[in-house]
């Protein structure tokens, strides 16, 4: 399975889209595609969606394709699973993570166990789309990471794009696949412009992305926090003289433990960045796979740099300190090393 | 009409017979976990499914070997469902509260109280939306009326008029809770009214009243594109499950209701209709006991479903999941054993989790991946 890799262009400027944009193109390419694609979610219609992601969806399809919905998460999610057993193929956008608590019987019990538990007759086809992440200062209902939970339901799969280019490419897939998705997008990165390649494009779920190329250590970066590990690596590299591989899985369900394992066989060592809290989390998760199947290759301990385990502050300061930033990751991937800041 | 009667109690009386035999059964150990049973309660699934086209949809609940039985799943499968066994409609999978028959279109039975409504109103949605004009309709308990998926999903229901038939199948209890004790509105029917559903109400120990309330619903759902709320009055005879003491409710009162049994009334009316003869209602019976024999053969007969089924059916398999070990690390195993060649992964699991199990391990090998 080739892994399409957003490649630089030679003539970059014409491809750079926002990432919200590369979300709207695909939502808008598939209602073209596929009839029975629907959009189903608060203010996604005559609003054009909380974070703009739907814009113009409406005018173009009318509102027997984009339906904005009552404020009735766990139902809106319910009547997508409804209707994907019966032939639809339903996107539902939930305004944030947070909200998605509100549908967890929904995901949880019914989208990812139906085509199980009723011996493989149904199945689910739904999309649930949901934006999380912190720096917004929007306190402790608004701002957190839950991919973890998500994770470790079987039966769902999970998509955390990092890039313009992937998130275009895997909402297209997570839309075209038979199971129920877990489309988890990012506050921050809406903004965030890169190169999207011209055409389908389309991402296998499955496949990571090499962000970078690096012998000394392998970094993990899941959401935002791929670009954060990216650029961790450039000053790394420039301030440091240590050369990190930084890998974004791009979905956590499937994994592409093939690439991660094969990485750290080379590198020996390994950092894992996450936004979410440390227990149980991403990296908890994934340092544990690699213990467990490379623990010989291991120089160092896996290493993990993640939210603070604490519910997210409003105030700016104590929010800029719960989670993630570049330092963090260059401190963590230089004591990976053996080394600090100072020393080097 | 005679034939409709006449189907009608067989019906339920079929189901009857099965649910006494499921629950000796369930004495028995050979069945798990819980059993719900809809002993009086009879008249209200065969009531309505039989307002059903059979292009409509039904869905409910945990109590839901009835549901299955009146669309036509063959007893034998409903009883292996029961017993675990690989010929169990959902190849034991599912147990007794997941009962599911899509070529009948019995969109299951739902372990969640309130869990099916959403999903009722998306199957609906989904067929407003290609231009069917098939009927869904939902049956669920008097204590579901009080999630916030009821009102939800009725709202949503009728903001989109969706063809929906709601049915709460009032038995007076949620689970052990009456319903005076779980619901300030006892008068379920009118619980819609605020959501702009409109109800009805009819009496779920009488099987023709039933029919015809929710046929009128159907119909009218169907011309007029709102949904209904209908309110089954009834009883279950039995205890909420099997490991239900009854401590709630006496003995007096459930002797009360059973003098309106919905089977025996029914039957005693036909007999005295001149519709059957009293050698006619025994010979039904019989009928049904000996189905339902077959059924308890069948499912003892049938296999348990073979270790490797473990991981079957977790995901469709695909472009987008090529295998649950994809999914889980897609490591050493993914390699060896190409996407294709799921028989031999399937095999490679069951020698796996065969030996961990004759070795009295919980069949997780070191090394092997997290199942």
């Amino acid at each position: 399975m080739a892994a399409p890799q957003p490649a630089a262009s030679p003539n970059g400027a014409a491809g750079q889209v926002r990432y919200r944009e590369a979300l709207n193109a695909a939502l808008r390419e598939e209602l073209a595609r596929d009839e029975r694609v629907i959009l189903m979610g608060e203010d996604i219609g005559v609003f054009g969606g909380a974070f703009k992601v739907t814009e113009g969806l409406l005018e173009e399809f009318g509102e027997r394709r984009v339906r904005d919905t009552p404020i009735s998460e766990n139902t809106i999610v319910g009547m997508g699973v409804g209707a994907a057993m019966t032939g639809l193929r339903p996107v539902v956008e939930l305004m944030t993570i947070n909200f998605s608590l509100l549908a967890l019987d929904q995901i949880v019990n019914h989208a990812a166990h139906i085509h199980y538990m009723f011996g493989g007759q149904a199945k689910v086809p739904l999309v649930v789309r949901m934006p999380q992440g912190a720096g917004h200062q929007l306190g402790p209902t608004h701002s957190h990471c839950f991919e973890a939970m998500f994770l470790q339901v079987p039966g769902l799969l999970v998509a955390v794009p990092a890039t313009p280019a992937d998130a275009k490419g895997l909402l297209k897939s997570a839309i075209r696949d038979e199971n129920p998705v877990v489309f988890i997008e990012h506050e921050s990165l809406y903004g965030v412009r890169g190169e999207v390649p011209e055409g389908e494009a389309l991402v296998p779920f499955g496949v990571a992305r090499t962000a970078r190329e690096g012998s000394d250590l392998t970094i993990v970066g899941i959401s935002r926090m791929a670009l954060t590990a990216e650029r961790a690596a450039a000053t790394l590299s420039a301030e440091h003289g240590v050369e990190a591989e930084v890998i974004d899985p791009r979905t956590l369900r499937p994994l592409d433990l093939d690439t991660i394992l094969a990485s750290v066989r080379r590198t020996n060592r390994c950092l894992i960045v996450e936004e979410g809290w440390p227990h149980g989390g991403v990296g908890a998760n994934l340092a544990a796979l690699i213990g467990e199947q490379a623990f010989d290759d291991l120089d160092a301990p896996v290493a993990r740099v993640t939210g603070a385990d604490v519910p997210m502050p409003y105030s700016k300061p104590l929010e800029d300190i719960a989670y993630p930033h570049e330092a963090q990751v260059v401190a963590g991937a230089l004591a990976t090393l053996g080394r600090t800041a100072a020393a080097s | 009409m005679a034939e409709d009667a006449r189907e009608w109690l067989e019906t339920m009386t079929l189901i009857r017979r099965f649910e006494e035999r499921a629950g000796e059964m369930y004495a028995r150990a050979k069945v798990g976990g819980f059993l719900h049973l809809s002993i009086g309660e009879e008249a209200t699934i065969v009531g309505s499914a039989r307002a059903l086209r059979e292009t409509d949809y039904l869905i409910s609940t945990y109590r839901s070997h009835g549901h299955a039985l009146v669309r036509g799943t063959p007893p034998e499968n409903v009883m292996a469902e029961l017993f675990g066994k690989v010929d169990g409609c959902c190849h034991g999978r599912g147990g007794s509260m997941h009962m599911f028959d899509l070529a009948r279109r019995f969109m299951g039975g739902y372990g969640i109280v309130g869990g099916n409504l959403p999903i009722a109103a998306g199957i609906a949605l989904a067929g407003d939306y290609t231009g069917t004009d098939e009927v869904t309709l939902c049956t669920f308990g008097d204590g579901a009326s009080n999630q916030g998926t009821f009102g939800e999903t009725l709202n949503l229901a009728a903001l989109w008029r969706l063809p929906v038939v709601f049915m709460v199948t009032n038995n007076q209890f949620g689970m052990g809770t009456a319903l005076g004790r779980h619901s300030a509105v006892t008068d379920l029917q009118r619980k819609g009214e605020s959501l702009g559903v409109p109800g009805m109400r009819c009496d779920g120990m009488d099987v023709r009243d039933t029919h015809r309330v929710v046929a009128e619903a159907v119909e009218r759902v169907r011309e007029e594109r709102r949904p209904v709320l209908i309110e089954a009055i009834t009883y279950r005879f039995r205890g909420h499950s099997m490991a239900d003491p009854e401590q709630y409710r006496s003995k007096e009162e459930v002797a009360r209701w059973r003098e309106r049994d919905p089977l025996s009334v029914f039957g005693a009316l036909l007999l005295e209709e001149g519709t059957l003869t009293a050698e006619e209602l025994e010979q039904l019976d019989a009928a049904a006991i000996a189905r339902v024999d077959r059924a308890v053969e069948f499912a003892e007969a049938s296999p348990f479903p073979e270790p490797a089924a473990l991981y079957d059916d977790i995901y469709v398999l695909g472009e987008g999941s090529r295998g649950w070990y994809s999914v889980e690390t897609a490591g050493d195993r993914a390699e060896s054993a190409p996407a294709e060649d799921t028989a031999a992964v399937n095999d490679e699991i069951s020698r796996q989790l065969t030996s961990a199990l004759a070795a009295g391990e919980d069949g997780h090998e070191p090394g092997s991946e997290t199942p």
